[in-house]
This record gives structure tokens, sequence and C-alpha cells, in this order.
């Protein structure tokens, strides 16, 4: 076939896979957490908010990386309909990998708790002390999580479908390695 | 090397049985990390204690009251300050140990779920502090008026709750529960003595408090050591009375207290407890020998009182979380800290969203201005 796939630039692959990491690790830390009474809570509460604030700091970079560096067009043979539904489903990632970190470190001021981020390095409060506020941005802290992780999975799923069955390249252009022409 | 070259060839799409075969590998992948998520989260695994369960055994034992901590339900907001002497200087680098004058938002309580339960000379004690140095290192902690705990494991905690679960038939605890729960808990069998043995005073303000758990002292070269707390009375301590008892006051011990404060500021020293090697750390049922060195650190004084609901009823919304330390301060390997923190977490979240609903707190603003004239 004679047809090409541009790859996302570098620097963009590299952001993406290593936020993936990240995101997972934290959906997961947060659901243990969140659940835990054992001698681990402690551990995951230590990494999930210095984790959640390297997230935050990287989605901002990242979205400053995709206005210097737009990704490549999807291919010709990607149906509309299917392209409305791949750069929703990216706007939702990007607005959640914003939303979720800041709706947990809200929430921790709100409560309040001291927001710890390694042993005296902490970081201030972003709203005044308010229980029925903190009430609701710890709900909606989980929610949008829940929502961000059937985003993730239906990402996957789209993913792994480009990749193993239509092969249209569209997974090889965010694979850090891989087949190149 | 120009991105712009950087192309991939496409291939030909898979179709028929071998698109269905790959079809079906990805719904396994998306299967497994639902199905990991769901582990993880304690969704397939019933028998796991999550904090969802330890906050239901506390209302299996206690009855359901919203708006009130699920634990030590029934107390009183107080504040004051803490003077450090800065005998502690030396052994942690925490803020709170300079020499000089710390604001403290304390609170009075009695443990149990029960926020309307009649005060009662056996019904532990506890008094709560957060300490707010300049520059936002804060520290909490909650101490309890026994040399031990019952328990130390957050397992163990949740099967003595459900363990001391009232008989509807009888409205107490079904003795052959407990029975069970002292056959699987030796720790508690052992701990339970030395609990009962202890001096129980006429009042909060003659209580001494104890951390329970232990910590880790850091200080400014990296020295850690292991460290019990209390506060200890500098009040006279007399022993509890019948005729207190006999009063018809459900709230004898708060109204006290509350006339007490209102009279003259009520002090506690905080005496540091400094573990040896091979004392245990990870077990608060286990007491440290009695020869430990003791450290003073300073003076803890209460000047004022407020009712939870009382618009000064500054501690009502602290959740006093054992796992708010200072640099300077840190968790041993006792779970319980973990145990604690989690489900303090889980109860303040779920109190902080029923605040709307919640019954007035028994111990109110007119008793508190009552003390006064007392």
């Amino acid at each position: 076939m004679n047809v090409h796939q541009s790859r996302f630039p570098a620097v963009s692959r590299w952001l993406h896979w290593l936020m993936a990491v990240m995101v997972l690790a934290m959906l997961f830390l947060g659901v243990g957490m969140a659940a835990s009474v054992s001698e681990r809570y402690r551990l995951l509460v230590a990494i999930h908010r210095p984790l959640g604030l390297a997230v935050l700091v990287l989605v901002a970079i990242r979205l400053i990386n995709r206005l210097l560096n737009p990704p490549p067009p999807l291919p010709d043979s990607i149906p509309s309909l299917q392209r409305v539904a791949a750069k929703a489903s990216h706007v939702l990632l990007y607005a959640l990998m914003f939303i979720v970190p800041l709706v947990g470190w809200g929430m921790l001021s709100a409560a309040p708790y001291p927001i710890v981020i390694y042993g005296s390095l902490r970081l201030p409060p972003i709203l005044p002390q308010n229980p029925a506020l903190y009430a609701l941005l710890r709900q909606l802290h989980t929610d949008f999580a829940y929502v961000l992780f059937a985003v993730f999975l239906a990402h996957l799923g789209a993913a792994l479908l480009h990749g193993l069955i239509r092969r249209d390249g569209v997974f090889e252009s965010m694979a850090l390695w891989g087949r190149r022409r | 090397m120009s991105e712009a070259s950087d192309l991939i060839d496409q291939r030909a799409p898979r179709t028929g049985v071998r698109a269905l075969v790959w079809f079906a590998v990805i719904g396994a992948v998306l299967l497994a990390v639902l199905g990991a998520f769901a582990y993880v989260g304690g969704w397939l695994s019933p028998h796991r204690l999550t904090q969802a369960r330890m906050m239901a055994a506390f209302e299996s034992a206690g009855g359901i009251h919203p708006g009130f901590r699920r634990n030590h339900a029934k107390g009183l907001c107080v504040t004051g300050w803490f003077e450090s002497n800065g005998n502690a200087a030396t052994l942690s680098k925490a803020a709170v140990f300079a020499p000089g004058r710390v604001p403290v938002i304390g609170r009075f309580a009695l443990a149990g779920a029960m926020p309307f339960q009649a005060d009662a000379p056996a019904t532990v004690r506890s008094m709560a502090l957060r300490f707010l140095p300049p520059g936002g290192a804060e520290w909490r902690t909650g101490m309890n008026n026994i040399p031990v705990f019952a328990v130390n494991s957050a397992q163990g905690f949740y099967e003595q709750l459900l363990a001391s679960k009232p008989d509807p038939a009888t409205g107490k605890p079904n003795p052959a529960a407990m029975q069970e729960f002292l056959a699987r808990h030796p720790e508690t069998v052992r701990a339970l003595p030395l609990i009962r043995a202890r001096t129980i005073s006429s009042s909060f303000a003659d209580s001494a408090y104890n951390s329970l758990d232990a910590f880790r002292f850091v200080n400014a070269a990296g020295i850690s050591v292991p460290v019990r707390w209390a506060t200890v009375p500098v009040q006279e301590v007399l022993p509890e009375s019948g005729a207190q008892r006999a009063s018809a006051d459900k709230n004898y011990l708060f109204d006290e207290l509350i006339a007490r404060i209102q009279r003259q500021p009520q002090q506690w020293r905080l005496v540091l407890t400094i573990g040896q090697p091979g004392d245990p750390t990870a077990d608060a049922t286990l007491p440290w020998p009695e020869d430990r060195r003791h450290v003073d650190a300073g003076l803890v004084s209460i000047d004022h009182v407020s009712g939870e609901d009382a618009s000064d009823g500054s501690c009502t919304d602290v959740n006093y979380d054992p796992l708010v330390l200072p640099s300077g301060i840190e968790p041993s390997d006792d779970p319980l800290l973990s145990a604690r923190s989690a489900a303090y977490a889980r109860s303040f979240t779920l109190r902080a969203g029923e605040k709307h609903e919640k019954a007035p707190s028994p111990v109110t603003a007119r008793e508190v201005q009552a003390g006064a004239i007392r």
C-alpha cells in the first residue's frame, strides 16, 4: 500500500506515555486508597499527592506542546462520526487531567488538610475552609475519576482497535517505537 | 531529521475470523483492566475490611447519627495554647517544639459512636489537639485516658466493634460474641486488665491522655527516635466519686469541664516518652517499660470552651487525623496509624456531607454559658 500516516513528534509521544502511566497509576492508587484501612494507606496517600501535582504540571506542559506541535491528521479512511468521537474523547481526557487534580487540591484546601507534597514541602490552599464544599468536592473527585477511567478504557480500546484490526497507522503514530517506513 | 518525513506504512486491515479473534483479545484486555480496578477498589472482595465496612461497624455498634463523628461522637470544643519550653527541640526539628507559644484548637470527647450517651466514669475520655505554629507545619493528635489500646490492628478494632454490637433482645452486647472475639485476640486479653486497672479520675480536667500509638521524632541532624506522648494534668488528680455519677445530669463530666475552664485555664504537661531499641512501636496494646526517659516538652493551657454547634465551635470541622504531622514527627510502623487516618477521613467526609441533617450536639451552647455562673 502506498498510504502513510504521520507520527506525533517525539516530545508529544514521550509526554503521552509518561502521563498514561502516571494517570493510570493515580486511578489505581485513588480507588485503592479510598477503600483501604490497611497499613498501605499511608504510603498510597504519600504517593497520590505528589503524583497528582506532577500530573497537573505535566498536563499544562502537554497542552502547550499540543498547541506548538499539533497532532498529525487522522487517516482519510476514518469516518466523520469516529473523528468526532476521537476529538471529543481527547478533549474530555485533557479536561479531566486538569479537573481531577484541581478538585483534589481544592477539596484538601476546603477540609482543611495541610497539603503535604513531601517532607515540609506543602501546597497553599486554593479554597477557604468549608465543610459542605469539601464534601461536594470529595464526591466530585471520585465521580470525575470514574469518568476519567471510563474514557481511558474507551481510549485504550480504540487504540488497540487501530493497532490490531484496522492497522491504519493511528496506533503507531503515537507509539514510542515500532515499524516505520 | 524532519518530523514530517517520519511516516508509517499502513497495512491491510484484518477482516473476518481474524478480526473477530483480535476483537476478543481487545475485549479481554479491557476486561482485565476493569477487573484489576474493581479488585483494588475492594468490589471483588466482600470480606476485605474497607473504610465503608468500618463505618458500617460503627453504625451497628452505636446507631446512625448523621452529621456526627463516627467515633468519639459526644464532644466539646476548646481553644488555648501550647507553651514549648524547648526541651524537645533536640529530639524533633518540628517548629512546634522551638521555645515559644503556639495556638491550639482542641476537643474533649467520650469514646463511642453514640452522641447522646450519658457521661459515665468508665467511658474512655479523649483529648484531641491541633497545634498551629506559624508557617503551616501543623500537628494533630488524638489521645485517650487509657494506658494502652485494646487492639493492635484495624481488623481487631473492627471485630471488637462487631462483638460489642448491642443484642436487640437485651440492649447489651452478646457475651458469647465478646468471648469469641477475645479467643481470637490474645493481645486484647493482655491489654484489657491494664486498661481496667487505670485510675479513673473525677474529671476531663484531671485525666491524663496518651497517644497510644508510637511515632518517630526526627531532629535537625536526622536522628530518629521512637516516641509516645501524653498530656499529664497539672490540676490535682481526684478519684472519681459516686456522688458525681449519681447526679441526674447526663453531661456531668462535660459541664464540670466547662465550669473549670471558665474559672481558670486548665493545664497539661506534654510529656514525651522516648523508646529504646526493641520497644514495641507497631503494637499499641503493649506498654513500654516504666523506666524509659521522659521529656517534658511544655505546657498545654486550655482557656476557652464552646459547644460544637456554636459559631465559634472551632474544633467541629477538624479531622484529628493522627497522620497530620509536621516535618520532625513521623509515623512509626504502627498499622493503627494508617487505619485511624483512613477511618477518620471517611468519617469526616460523611459528616461534612450530612451537616444539614445533623441533630444539635448534646453539650449545648446554653450549658457552656451556664458554666460561667457556677
